[in-house]
């Protein structure tokens, strides 16, 4: 019984944590690969890399379980990377960078839950008018070129600092575990988390059982793009400046993370685990098929039929379990 | 009896020109389970609705423990004492069952749920059923829908109502499950709850209420002890008079077998069927709500898998065909929603009759459209549609008129098997009878007609045979002369010998 339950709680990530597995064994294939791919500075590397996807698929989690999908999300981690840079070059103290970054972060989801719950639009159209909004703003903003500050704290963010050894990590991998922890608790344990389950398995069910379906959906993607908002400080850190034109279809990226994580598209279900899995098995496949020196479409080849692979394996899995 | 749990007097509620309720009295006494019964439109949702806060009334007295009662949403009601369990299950499949339980009033600790009450007082309720033993983790989607249902009526009895009000509760469980919601309803009742419940099912009425009061026709027309009542003093007061609305059938010698069933089940609905059908013949498919008429036809037509027994069109038996092949062979069918699964409300008259079957229209792949204006001005006249003219959109049509397009695209496509599903479903009274009209030349002219309907006049009225389905199986199929209403409601409500009269 115990073992049973503890099973449970695990179910939703097995599937890919055993394609993490899988796509880790065939890179252990090759022995002259097997050592520079398991080596400290590449894993250093994969995980530096995982992690704007991953701190992005937080927040599409949340919004994707709820029934949801937000599009906006590859702009808005550009358009707050810009507002970063821009504000350090105004010689705003880092601490409030932060804060002011993730709030304008924090304010595009808002304005897009409102118009979803309010207007009653479906995710989709709205979050996609919002990708274009977003990335205008972000051009106009950066004057449609790069934004580049002094040296400061910030860029210590994704720093990798000894980049031959796996420690010391760079602190945005620490922030993004941090974030992925306290994101899972949320979902399980907490009457906001359960209430987004809730709403995205049934929605008639929730209004009636008088769960505040529109304060809901509005909170929920106004959470996401605090982690937008997030995963662009990381961003901006990554390259140093405020790059407009990044992050071009990362939304897609990080929503086949989440899929690839076990959730569905048409809501109720995910789990944090699972789509930070899914994040690292991209970023994996990505970085092995560079080591092996395949040439870029193929990787593009590669990582789209592991998409459908993914999602296709979880259809069999429910299908044979009675469902 | 002290002050009524809740009474109603005089309700009236209309919809537009329609009179859904024309004055219903009602009273509920505390601790007691009291059946609501009626035909179909007989006034039984308008009315559940009203006691649960999701429609208001437009006249009439509505008390509830002598206080006026007149919730503004579900949740008001709610908050008064009355719970309502809905026909459709409003469950979030991927949650647990506490989850379930409990969603909307979870147990809280600063923001997080606190599990181990929520626990303890999910496992309460389901107590109060009979169910301590249900395992509380598991997501509800994995579970049977008896118990599925459970966890619905737990989920009502979290608030501690005074009143439970069930609309068809049974209508998907099994003799078994039945009894163990039975089971469930008497311990309610003993621990002071009442209970309205709603349903078809006149034998598990007579079973589970204390009390009944029949509808008919938007008015209350009968009410008092279930043990004095007998089951035929129950159907005529459903029923009311039998009325001689269309009888007007022509007499037309029955051709040779062209459709047959051979104990049909599909994958829920239907369960057993076995019929068979001649040309020149219209066979009427009678049953409740839930019975399995759609199920019956929508598996003829190949809509839904075919999971056991064969079916024979014109002398070829088989096991199951596509939409498509079964059009080949010249069945037909008429969705009883026709707007959404019939019509293409935006396309032209001349698009739509002519769908299925474009070849005589077009040529080498492209559509000729004088061919197809001409093809469709040709069903037009023959079928009298009153449109503009073939260019015209399907959507400014009329019920009556879309549904001869409906009709007439079958009729295009040659097919002479017709299933057609509530033809004259949200008609007026006047097309009504240009759609029997058209029914009746289609038979004469050979075709083979399978009709299912939940109106009973119409089927006593244009059929030459009618079929009674109940719980998905096929009960009783005789001669129209065999039957009248009174006759079709006990076949299609009761539990055992539909003769049982006393």
């Amino acid at each position: 019984m115990k073992a049973e339950r503890r099973w449970r709680s695990w179910r939703p990530a097995a599937g890919p944590l055993f394609g993490l597995a899988a796509v880790l064994a065939l890179f252990a294939v090759d022995p002259e690969l097997r050592a520079i791919f398991f080596s400290g500075s590449n894993a250093k590397l994969v995980l530096t890399q995982t992690v704007i996807v991953a701190v992005g698929a937080l927040g599409m989690t949340l919004v994707i379980v709820s029934g949801g999908i937000d599009l906006s999300a590859g702009s808005v981690v550009a358009l707050t990377g810009v507002v970063a840079a821009s504000l350090l070059v105004a010689a705003v103290p880092p601490v409030l960078v932060v804060i002011l970054t993730l709030a304008a972060g924090a304010l595009i989801g808002f304005v897009n839950g409102s118009i979803i719950a309010w207007g009653r639009m479906i995710p989709f159209i709205v979050t996609l008018g919002m990708m274009g909004v977003a990335r205008g703003l972000a051009k106009w903003l950066g004057n449609n070129q790069t934004v580049n500050p002094a040296d400061n704290s910030l860029n210590l963010l994704m720093e990798p600092r000894q980049p031959l050894q796996f420690f010391p990590l760079p602190p945005g991998v620490w922030l993004a575990a941090g974030l992925a922890a306290a994101m899972a608790v949320v979902m399980s344990r907490t009457i906001f988390g359960r209430q987004v389950f809730a709403i995205g398995s049934n929605e008639e069910a929730a209004r009636l059982c008088g769960i505040p379906v529109r304060r809901r959906k509005i909170a929920i993607y106004a959470l996401a793009g605090l982690f937008f908002g997030m995963s662009g400080l990381l961003q901006y850190s990554r390259l140093t400046q405020g790059d407009p034109t990044v992050a071009f279809g990362l939304e897609l990226e990080i929503i086949a993370a989440v899929v690839i994580g076990g959730a569905s598209l048409n809501g109720g279900s995910g789990s944090i685990v699972g789509s930070v899995i899914g994040a690292l098995i991209m970023a994996v496949l990505k970085s092995g098929s560079g080591q092996l020196n395949w040439p870029t479409y193929m990787q593009e080849i590669v990582i789209g039929a592991v998409i459908v692979l993914a999602v296709g394996l979880d259809r069999l899995r429910e299908w044979r379990t009675g469902r | 009896m002290a002050v009524s749990r809740l009474r109603l007097a005089g309700v009236v509620r209309s919809f537009g020109a329609t009179r859904a309720l024309r004055g219903v009295d009602f009273e509920l006494a505390p601790g007691e389970v009291h059946a609501l019964i009626g035909e179909n439109g007989a006034g039984k949702s308008t009315l559940i609705k009203i006691v649960g806060g999701i429609l208001r009334a437009d006249a009439g007295v509505v008390e509830l423990d002598g206080k006026p009662y007149r919730p503004a949403n579900p949740l008001s009601a709610r908050r008064r004492g009355i719970a309502v369990i809905h026909q459709e299950l409003s469950l979030a499949p991927d949650l647990s069952v506490e989850e379930n339980v409990l969603l909307g009033r979870e147990p809280r600790r600063f923001g997080f749920v606190a599990t181990g009450q929520r626990r303890r007082q999910a496992r309460q309720a389901l107590a109060q059923l009979g169910r301590e033993a249900m395992d509380l983790r598991r997501p509800v989607r994995e579970l049977g829908l008896a118990e599925q249902q459970m966890v619905e009526i737990a989920r009502a009895l979290v608030d501690r109502p005074r009143a439970l009000l069930m609309d068809e509760p049974t209508s998907s469980l099994t003799r078994l499950d039945t009894q163990r919601l039975f089971e469930a309803i008497s311990r309610l009742k003993q621990a002071g709850v009442s209970v309205i419940y709603v349903s078809h099912f006149l034998e598990e009425c007579r079973q589970v209420a204390d009390r009944y009061t029949v509808l008919r026709d938007g008015r209350s027309v009968a009410t008092g002890e279930m043990s004095r009542v007998t089951f035929g003093e129950l159907v005529r007061a459903m029923a009311g008079e039998d009325s001689g609305e269309f009888r007007r059938r022509t007499e037309r010698p029955p051709g040779d077998v062209v459709f047959e069933l051979d104990r049909i089940c599909g994958k829920t609905l239907p369960r057993e069927v076995s019929l068979s059908l001649r040309r020149g013949e219209i066979l009427g498919i009678a049953g409740l709500v839930g019975a399995g008429r759609t199920e019956t036809l929508r598996v003829c037509f190949g809509l839904d898998a075919l999971r056991g027994g064969r079916l024979r069109v014109k002398g070829r038996w088989d096991r199951g065909r596509s939409p498509r092949g079964r059009l080949r062979q010249g069945v037909g069918y008429v969705s009883e929603s026709r707007k959404e699964e019939g019509l293409l409300l935006e396309r032209s008259v001349a698009d739509n009759l002519t769908l299925t079957r474009l070849e005589p229209c077009s040529r080498w792949g492209f559509i000729d459209r004088s061919a197809q204006n001409r093809a469709a001005s040709r069903w037009i006249d023959e079928l009298s549609v009153s449109a503009a003219g073939p260019r015209q959109s399907v959507r400014e049509l009329s019920g009556g008129n879309q549904q001869k397009i409906a009709i007439g695209r079958l009729l295009h496509h040659d097919a002479d098997i017709l299933l057609l599903d509530e033809p004259t479903r949200g008609i007026d009274v006047g097309s009504r009878f240009r759609i029997y009209r058209l029914i009746h030349e289609l038979a004469e002219q050979g075709r083979a007609v399978l009709l299912a309907s939940s109106y009973l006049p119409e089927l006593l009225g244009i059929c030459d045979r009618i079929a009674v389905m109940r719980r998905g199986e096929l009960v009783a199929d005789r001669p129209v002369a065999c039957w009248n209403e009174s006759r079709l409601l006990a076949a299609a409500a009761g539990e055992g010998n539909e003769t049982h009269e006393s």
